[in-house]
């Protein structure tokens, strides 16, 4: 047994990193595609609503651990051999964008419905009352629970770790499977996300405090 | 303008109305809240639309701008048919300005930016040309000193003359307005109604939803009285307030009959 020691800290530290990556990668891609979502879910077409609508309730109704699996071992099969980061980061936009496109929605429907005649009776056009009226009021309340999503994501990546992709996580486990030690390692684990996440949740509540007030 | 009792048109409108309304019917659900609605508006007419709660004046006055669809019957203003497709609601909005109840001003732009967002966007004015117009405007409703603040920081009285004001910029040919003071106490009631008079002296042809049966009756020179849907009384004020051909309206107005 080997014991456990400052090269396993500095490997564990190491791997933060890739949970940053991850999380980011997976917050940028989602953003993307949650906006899309989020503007096909109140536009005027059927079609792009009933699209986007199934789509939020697809992925929201499938377990991420699933679409990693989809995303890994699903599309090998089809030929597409993804490394398990591109795979990781597929799989969390696709959900980071289903749960951000619903968050959003609702965002811009809480502005209210008069901001949409009082700037249609000034002659602006949909994308004009949506660039200018509708989403920097919508950015205002979406804000903080965005924030509040971020940190679910980065507590999800560690979901990344069963297709073999070492973050956080995973290279908790790596150690712990040569050094017996699950209790320090697991701690240290832990400490590591909280030191990532709590910054976020301080953050998101001061946002929310900050908002409210303004209004 | 030449109604009987039941909103029909009794002579054939003027050539020169510049809102012309035609047998519209709306209905919200099951509900037909407007009932064959007819009326004409000339320029410089100031025609106040009165009635109870639920009678349907409001929603007569979301449909002349195109932000309720109607059932049957056609609105004409300043020659644009309202409703149905949007090929021509750009020149509408040219032409048509409008005030609601609750200010609706864009709370995260200064009180210039409200103003001049429209110059830009829709009018294309210069920069320099917007901020003239907004500075006129203000001037206009006394509120120069304004420009920077935020919506928020202004008394609601200040904010409906800011709202006046941005309809104003874009030089509509009629303006409607929705019920405008009814959201302020009666000190800043007063200052509201004196930049609409000012508007109406000014020969504006202004068309208001409205409770304040004393305004009406002094500065609007037309008054139409609505009732289940319908334009049940109308005519040149005096006229009507002096002697109201209907049971209804005598009692709206509470002189009895």
């Amino acid at each position: 047994m080997i014991q456990f020691g400052p090269a396993h800290v500095i490997y564990i530290l190491e791997a933060v990193r890739w949970t940053v990556v991850l999380s980011l990668v997976a917050f940028a891609g989602g953003a993307v595609l949650g906006l899309l979502l989020a503007l096909a879910r109140v536009s005027r077409s059927i079609l792009l609503r009933a699209f986007s609508a199934a789509y939020i309730q697809t992925v929201q109704g499938t377990p991420l651990l699933i679409l990693l699996f989809l995303a890994y071992f699903g599309l090998s099969l089809l030929g597409y051999r993804l490394a398990p980061l591109v795979a990781a980061g597929l799989a969390l936009t696709l959900y980071v964008g289903a749960f951000l496109g619903e968050i959003w929605r609702g965002c811009i429907q809480a502005v209210p419905r008069t901001q949409w005649e009082a700037s249609d009776c000034l002659g602006l056009n949909r994308f004009q009352q949506y660039a200018y009226i509708i989403l920097p009021q919508a950015i205002r309340i979406a804000t903080p629970p965005t924030v509040g999503f971020m940190v679910q994501v980065v507590k999800n990546t560690s979901l990344a770790s069963v297709i073999g992709f070492v973050e956080l996580t995973r290279a908790g486990q790596i150690v712990n499977n040569s050094t017996f030690q699950p209790l320090m390692v697991f701690i240290l684990v832990a400490a590591l996300y909280f030191a990532i996440c709590y910054p976020l949740s301080v953050a998101s509540r001061a946002l929310e405090r900050k908002l409210n007030v303004a209004r | 303008m030449a109604f009987d009792a039941n909103g029909a048109v009794l002579a054939e409108p003027q050539g020169d109305a510049v809102v012309k309304v035609r047998d519209v019917v709306k209905f919200f659900g099951q509900l037909k809240v407007l009932d064959g609605v007819s009326l004409d508006v000339k320029a410089g007419d100031m025609v106040a639309i009165i009635g109870r709660s639920g009678s349907g004046k409001s929603t007569l006055l979301r449909c002349m701008n195109g932000l309720e669809d109607i059932q049957e019957g056609k609105i004409v203003i300043c020659g644009h048919e309202v409703g149905y497709g949007q090929s021509n609601r750009a020149d509408l909005r040219r032409d048509v300005g409008m005030v609601f109840q609750s200010y609706n001003l864009f709370p995260h732009l200064t009180v210039q930016r409200n103003i001049t967002l429209a110059l830009t966007l829709v009018k294309k004015k210069s920069k320099a040309e917007a901020q003239r117009l907004a500075e006129q405007v203000l001037d206009q409703v006394g509120l120069a000193d304004k420009m920077l603040s935020y919506p928020e920081q202004l008394s609601g009285g200040q904010q409906q003359r800011v709202a006046i004001a941005r309809s104003l910029a874009l030089s509509p040919q009629v303006m409607l307005f929705d019920e405008v003071t009814s959201a302020l106490d009666p000190e800043l009631t007063v200052e509201v109604l004196r930049v609409m008079e000012d508007l109406a002296k000014g020969g504006m042809t202004m068309i208001l939803v409205t409770h304040e049966m004393a305004f009406a009756q002094r500065v609007a020179n037309q008054v139409v009285f609505m009732h289940k849907g319908k334009v049940w009384e109308a005519g040149p004020t005096r006229e009507l307030f002096s002697s109201p051909k209907t049971s209804e309206f005598a009692q709206f107005i509470g002189t009895g009959l």
